[in-house]
């Protein structure tokens, strides 16, 4: 049994020492590439991977410039002279400038999904030595892009999910609900018994439970969503998860009772001097804590859409379609992974939150 | 870098994308569906302890007809002991009582046997005694039918009284 067991241990690591030089081989000719195509107009991993993981103004689903499938969103400017709003369509899939639209006698280009506005009386978009714009300026934009289309999608799902399928279901009765809705009724009392309620106690618990389920339904089907082809990565989006963060901050500062104050800012049983640089430190953490929950949700959705990315460029970088066989298989075994990270993530971040919550109304026993 | 600056654009509608979701969720999701899970609960909870209490009764029912049961067979045991006692004194009553009875006819038999005895001896004795007499009597007169036989009988009685 043991030297079965050691044989296939030894048939793994030959295997991974097999495929390792494969691995910085690749790599070497990645970074290779991508400096010297940089300037070129011929394949660009790193503009593929970072438009693919950034948003857009439109929603592109497959094919090239004007015969590409696309779904044009609405631009929603915020100028000096009030509100400016017309279909992505306009700019006709140009994200270079050279595309000017015209409305309110405002121009407007989209570089790189940037929308600028043109100075007064500038034609066309003029840039310096570093490749920025120098006769326009930003408005706020404040379009409904990829992401926020995506994250709609998420809302009418979540509706669909558990206000239209679901709570009908409770009103109605209160047995045990069968197929899909138990499924969600699980996944809702999986929050609840195994999150909420041993992070913030019984007591408290229910006033915390619309925002952590909310949350954590919120990463994970658009985590989910995310990995479909075509797809927009929201929660890989770092002004999603400030925003996620942010609420997770406010909730712990303001639900705070008054030990937990005492706790950050005058830390009892600790000698006197030592209070005011616990203060600060505890103060900095009521900031960290919120801010790493965002980069880590942040960092791990994107980091797996740019695997799975690099690992397709692979095939257009070295220009061989034998690639493939490599490539696509380990494209394949790390989506199946993100499918587990896409559920992880939303995990984490909905346990920290409430670890978080759970730490500021938590009730101290008096020393 | 692009990749690490957040829109403002996308903060902003996250932002409140969120709070119309959150808000859209507690009131016509979560709400009811919590509530509802902890009614079921509650339900679930409360038909467990009833079933847990109607076992316990049905646990003091079966003791209390143990109880009974044994009450009763001790009960019969009793009565049966106590019947069996009294048929036992009844059956040595009657007999004693039959003894009694017997002996007493027995003795009034013999008594009444032995009156009936005696009086039948006197009767007889009677009878014996007249009839005596009557023999005595015709043998007399015959004897003393001739002159010759008085005299013969006068002679012997003589003799007889010399004799004494």
């Amino acid at each position: 049994m043991t030297a079965h067991k050691s044989l296939v241990i030894r048939v793994y690591f030959t295997l991974a020492l097999a495929i390792l030089p494969l691995f910085t081989f690749a790599q070497e000719h990645n970074e290779e590439q991508t400096s010297v195509e940089e300037a070129s107009e011929e394949f660009n991993a790193t503009e593929m991977i970072m438009h693919h993981i950034g948003d857009s103004h439109e929603w592109h689903f497959f094919g090239a410039d004007e015969s590409s499938v696309t779904l044009p969103l609405p631009v929603i400017l915020y100028t000096d002279n009030g509100l400016v709003t017309f279909m992505s369509s306009e700019f006709h899939h140009d994200a270079t400038g050279n595309t000017v639209v015209e409305k309110d006698g405002m121009r407007f280009v989209n570089l790189h999904e940037d929308i600028y506005r043109l100075n007064a009386g500038a034609e066309a978009v003029e840039f310096d030595a570093e490749h920025h714009p120098v006769n326009a300026s930003k408005p706020w934009d404040l379009s409904i892009t990829k992401n926020v289309a995506a994250m709609f999608l998420t809302v009418i799902l979540m509706i669909l999910f558990f206000s239209v399928g679901l709570a009908r279901h409770h009103k109605k009765n209160e047995h045990a609900p069968k197929g899909f809705n138990n499924v969600l009724e699980t996944l809702v009392l999986f929050v609840r018994d195994e999150i909420a309620i041993p992070q913030i106690g019984q007591k408290k618990y229910m006033k915390f439970m619309p925002f952590l389920l909310t949350v954590f339904f919120f990463i994970w089907i658009t985590n989910l969503m995310g990995l479909l082809p075509g797809a927009a990565n929201v929660t890989g989006n770092i002004a999603v998860t400030v925003s996620l963060g942010l609420f997770t901050m406010l909730i712990m500062i303001f639900n705070g009772n008054k030990d937990f104050y005492k706790h950050t800012f005058w830390m009892p049983g600790i000698p006197t001097w030592v209070k005011p640089i616990l203060a600060i430190v505890e103060g900095l953490g009521l900031l960290i804590k919120p801010a790493a929950l965002m980069i880590r949700l942040f960092a791990n959705i994107t980091a797996g859409h740019i695997i799975i990315l690099s690992l397709i460029g692979l095939i257009f970088i070295l220009e061989n379609a034998g690639i493939a066989g490599v490539s696509v298989p380990f494209a394949l075994f790390i989506t199946v992974l993100e499918l587990l990270v896409a559920f992880l993530q939303a995990f984490i971040f909905t346990i920290l939150s409430a670890l978080f919550i759970g730490m500021a109304v938590e009730e101290h026993e008096h020393h | 870098m692009d990749l690490i600056t957040p829109e403002i654009g996308l903060f902003f509608w996250q932002t409140i994308v969120f709070l119309v979701l959150l808000f859209l969720m507690a009131k016509f999701a979560w709400k009811p569906i919590l509530s509802s899970v902890k009614n079921r609960e509650q339900s679930i909870n409360d038909a467990l302890a009833s079933a847990e209490n109607a076992r316990k009764e049905m646990q003091n029912l079966q003791s209390d007809n143990e109880q009974l049961l044994k009450e009763a067979r001790a009960e019969r045991d009793a009565i049966l002991r106590e019947a069996r006692e009294l048929k036992e004194k009844v059956i040595a009553d009657a007999s004693d009582e039959a003894k009694v009875k017997a002996d007493k006819i027995v003795a009034d038999a013999k008594r009444s046997i032995e009156l009936e005895k005696q009086s039948a001896m006197a009767e007889l004795k009677n009878h014996v005694a007249e009839l005596s007499v009557e023999i005595a009597e015709k043998i007399v007169r015959k004897e003393l039918s001739g002159k010759n036989e008085q005299h013969q009988m006068i002679e012997k009685m003589i003799g007889d009284a010399k004799l004494n």
